[in-house]
């Protein structure tokens, strides 16, 4: 742990690295690497983008003329049903665990995760449930048409009587995905609790690492009432049970509440590590500490706690007590709070920077941009008597879409291309890059703007066909859609040539405080070897002159002289 | 650090500032009055208390989201890194005093805003709809007035019933200026009873009857849609509500008693007869929609409507 143990060899140009053209074949084996299981999330997911986005542009062909006229209902239903479960399953979990696999051990100076074959399992079920969903589009059913919440009892109605349905599909692929993301949930957790570097106390921990350490805690407590509920489901479907069936005594809101104690939380997990995300990036890009690093950590631990109290607000008008609508109310409005605190924060940090920007930083600029137009809908929306009126409608649409793309994707679109150099050993393209920020940027409020005005007019979501009193605003969110279509070829144009002809990366290219910046580009399989540093000050000393670890300089030069 | 700390204090800056404040919240006011107008027409008593409700939330969004956005355009616009400067800012490591500011003035705003919603929910509970709305019809109907209209939701169809008139129909008329029950249920799946002039939105639950106020204020053709996905035809199971004065209500519901039963409103059946004549469908199989409810007016759907 001393500097005479550090050995320049840690630098061994023989280490295979991720990427490396001789070895591209390990991306599709049972790999325990965190970084090629990282790799392996994250192509996936971006598959599944392209599969999801391509469901949404015939939806919203569909949805550029009022009548049902491209596709039939039936197909409409089994489209937006397959589009959230993609997006949020296929597209939105799993590459936020790639970004997990990547960047944890790294930022927090261990070699790999702390059970890599579980790991590996973990990544392994993805294309495993993947497979199983997309299979659902063959059965004689069709696919599972009842939305991404298959409430019973429309979800257990299953025309044709077969035992393998597009439902029982949906349901067993949707219990994999939980299993998957318990066993990342355990791994990811053990690994921030037990293997940080010598001196990285929690509060010099980054704060991505504290929202991750956040985001899969609520995984592990809110996934069994998920699976659970799903089980349950999966019963009345083929086992003729009557947890939910009314005729039977069953309860059908009970559904409701088992699906939402898990699917509220489940939308800050996906939000959590991109506040991450900005507040790693702002602190690189505009050249200053972090503001408040301590407050905008406590307040990842706070949203976990109110994450878990608030799900009856997606249930005002299913029949709830007067009383249960007040109290979930004021829950919900106090998720404002810590929220408000990291936004704060993240304006203190750009007040007075020196701002570069470059893409990861528009990226950032505009995930919270759309972020806080989508906390001021969702103040809207937790307000009883507003939501009464909005609920269903596309106003719900719009204001997801904004955290969920405009902010959540943005945030990992800037991830990528921040840490592309450091994973891959290659720049990326500045320029297609701000194309690609550009062309999302103007997509995504496009195509998500409109939903507003619709839904306070009166238009429900889910729909195939609509009165003509909404065209209008349903042209320009289709004209969004698509242009958000075509965002997509700059971005995986840039990654693929950038990867292959892309100018090499040196090892700290945004001259980012950070462990992983200490490391090659990309690191070598196991990280820091022997030579872990130890941590001596917190994580964003930016103009303070303060070293991160011990022997920084040592460290720096044998980046160097690689 | 020091170099920030005179500038806060300078006083064309906070005039600046106060001045840019000033115009925010004159913006904030004018959009607030704005948001009334992307509201369908208000047909109900509940439908001022929503959209004032809405207005002053439009405001206060208005004013947040701007407010964050200047921050945002000004140290883009101040705080560029000039071309090929690498070097770190100021280093400003937080302040506790703001951080207190910016948790305390959120928590007191979102705490009013829920104070004044719970205030409304109270009012609007009080003169009609919500307050009955829940468990089973015992307990619901407890006290509250007979419910004069049934109102049954099915894959896909709505079918209203006056029992009192031995009346049913597929156009929901309503009187204006009084306080109506409705007594929702579902003979399927979960379907929402939703009429966007109304303001007023219900699941409407199967295995349950759920007694539901309303009080019309406002003569007029509405819509009424199916909010809960319920299956194929979610999208066509939307018909018409008519609110008419009283004496106009009792009118038709005594010419209502004298029509024949025959067919009522509903686009899915007649969709899918179109289907079935067609040689092969281009869809997946789907759940048969239950036969049009057998009613003494069906009424129409085609017609214009104010929201
Ligand atoms: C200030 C913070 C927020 C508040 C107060 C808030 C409030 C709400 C409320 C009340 C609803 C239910 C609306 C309805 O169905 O009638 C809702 C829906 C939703 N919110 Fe938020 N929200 C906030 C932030 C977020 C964040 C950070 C995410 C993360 C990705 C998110 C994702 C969603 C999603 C996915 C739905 C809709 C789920 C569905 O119906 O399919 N929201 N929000
Ligand atoms: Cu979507
Ligand atoms: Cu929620």
């Amino acid at each position: 742990m001393t500097l005479t143990s550090l050995d320049p060899g840690i630098l061994k140009a023989s280490h295979p690295v991720p990427g490396a053209p001789n070895n591209w074949k390990r991306f599709f084996s049972f790999n325990t690497d965190a970084k090629v299981i990282g790799i392996q999330y994250i192509v996936t997911s971006l598959f599944f983008l392209l599969v999801g986005g391509l469901l949404a542009m015939i939806m919203r062909g569909e949805l550029i003329t009022p009548e049902a006229d491209l596709v039939d209902r039936t197909v409409y239903n089994a489209l937006y049903t397959m589009h959230g479960t993609i997006m949020l399953f296929l597209f939105m979990f799993p590459v936020l665990n790639g970004l997990n696999n990547l960047l944890i051990p790294c930022m927090i100076g261990a070699p790999d995760m702390a059970f890599p074959r579980l790991n590996a399992a973990a990544f392994w079920l993805v294309p495993v449930f993947g497979v199983i969903l997309m299979a659902s589009f063959l059965v004689p059913g069709g696919p599972a048409a009842s939305g991404w919440w298959s409430y019973p009892p429309v979800s257990l109605q299953n025309p044709l009587g077969h035992l393998i349905n597009g439902e029982a599909l949906w349901i067993t692929a949707v219990a994999l995905s939980g299993v998957s993301s318990i066993m990342g949930a355990v791994n990811f957790v053990t690994t921030i609790l037990r293997m940080r570097a010598p001196g990285m106390t929690f509060f010099r921990m980054p704060i991505f690492c504290w929202t991750a350490l956040s985001a899969q805690t609520i995984q592990l407590i809110g996934l069994p009432a998920l699976t659970g509920g799903a089980v349950m489901l999966l019963f009345d479907l083929v086992a003729g049970t009557s947890f939910y069936r009314p005729e039977g005594g069953g309860d059908p809101v009970l559904y409701q509440h088992f699906f939402w104690f898990y699917s509220h939380p489940a939308v800050y997990v996906i939000i959590l590590p991109v506040f991450g995300i900005f507040s790693e990036l702002f602190p690189v890009h505009a050249r200053k500490p972090l503001f408040g690093y301590v407050f905008v950590a406590i307040a990842s631990l706070v949203i976990v706690g109110l994450s878990l109290v608030v799900w009856v607000h997606h249930m005002f008008p299913s029949g709830v007590p007067q009383w249960m609508r007040d109290l979930f109310m004021v829950s919900t409005m106090l998720i404002a709070v810590p929220t408000g605190i990291k936004v704060f924060a993240w304006l203190g940090t750009l007040w007075g920077g020196k701002i570069q920007l470059n893409t990861p930083m528009l990226f950032s600029l505009g995930g919270l941009f759309n972020f806080v137009f989508a906390g001021v809908t969702g103040i809207m929306l937790a307000t009883v008597p507003v939501d009464i009126h909005v609920n269903n409608t596309y106003f719900v649409v719009g204001h997801f879409h904004y955290v969920i793309y405009g902010a959540a994707t943005m945030g990992v679109y800037a991830a990528i291309y921040h840490w592309f150099p450091k994973f891959t050993g290659h720049m990326y393209f500045e320029g297609l890059g701000k194309l690609h920020f550009l062309l999302t940027f103007v997509g995504t409020n496009l195509n998500f703007f409109p939903m507003h005005p619709l839904g306070l007019m009166g238009m429900p979501r889910r729909v195939s066909s609509y009165d003509p009193e909404f065209a209008f605003w349903n042209v320009i969110a289709s004209l969004g859609g698509f242009l958000l279509g075509v965002s997509i070829i700059p971005f995986l144009l840039n990654l693929v040539s950038s990867w292959v002809w892309g100018p090499k990366a040196p090892a700290n290219p945004w001259k980012a405080i950070g462990l992983e910046w200490l490391l090659p580009s990309p690191p070598p399989a196991e990280n820091f070897e022997d030579n872990v540093p130890t941590v001596i000050s917190g994580p964003y000393g930016y103009g303070t002159g303060k070293p991160l670890v011990e022997h920084q300089e040592a460290y720096e030069r044998a980046l160097q002289e690689a | 650090m020091t170099s920030s700390a005179p500038a806060r204090f300078n006083p064309a800056a906070v005039a600046a500032v106060s001045a840019w404040v000033g115009l925010l919240v004159l913006l904030s006011h004018w959009l607030g009055q704005q948001a009334y107008r992307w509201l369908p027409v208000q047909a109900s008593s509940a439908a001022p208390l929503v959209d004032d409700l809405f207005s002053l939330e439009t405001a206060i969004a208005c004013f947040v989201f701007v407010g964050v956005v200047s921050v945002m355009a000004y140290v883009l616009l101040f705080n560029r890194a000039e071309k090929y400067d690498m070097d770190d800012a100021a280093p400003v490591e937080g302040n506790t005093l703001l951080e207190i500011i910016w948790t305390v003035i959120p928590l007191v705003l979102v705490m009013a805003i829920a104070w004044t919603t719970i205030g409304v929910n109270r009012e609007i509970g009080a003169i009609g709809p919500m307050d009955h709305s829940h468990g089973n019809t015992n307990e619901a109907m407890a006290g509250a007035p007979t419910a004069e209209i049934q109102v049954i939701a099915r894959q896909w169809s709505w079918e209203f019933r006056y029992p009192d008139a031995a009346v049913s129909s597929t156009e929901l008329h309503l009187p204006a200026g009084r306080r109506v029950g409705l007594q929702l249920e579902s003979a399927d799946v979960i379907h929402g009873f939703y009429v966007p002039a109304f303001r007023l939105k219900q699941q409407v639950i199967p295995g349950r009857s759920i007694a539901f106020f309303i009080t019309p204020t406002r003569e007029g053709r509405y819509r009424l849609r199916d909010s809960e996905y319920s299956g194929t035809w979610f999208a066509a199971n939307q018909v018409d509500v008519v609110v008419q004065s009283e004496n106009a209500y009792q009118d038709w519901l005594t010419r209502a008693a004298t029509q024949p039963l025959r067919p009522g409103i509903s686009d899915a059946s007649r969709e899918y007869a179109q289907q079935q004549s067609r040689l092969r469908s281009s869809g997946y199989p789907t759940v048969r929609p239950a036969p049009p409810p057998m009613v003494n007016v069906p009424g129409s759907n085609t017609l214009p409507h104010a929201g």
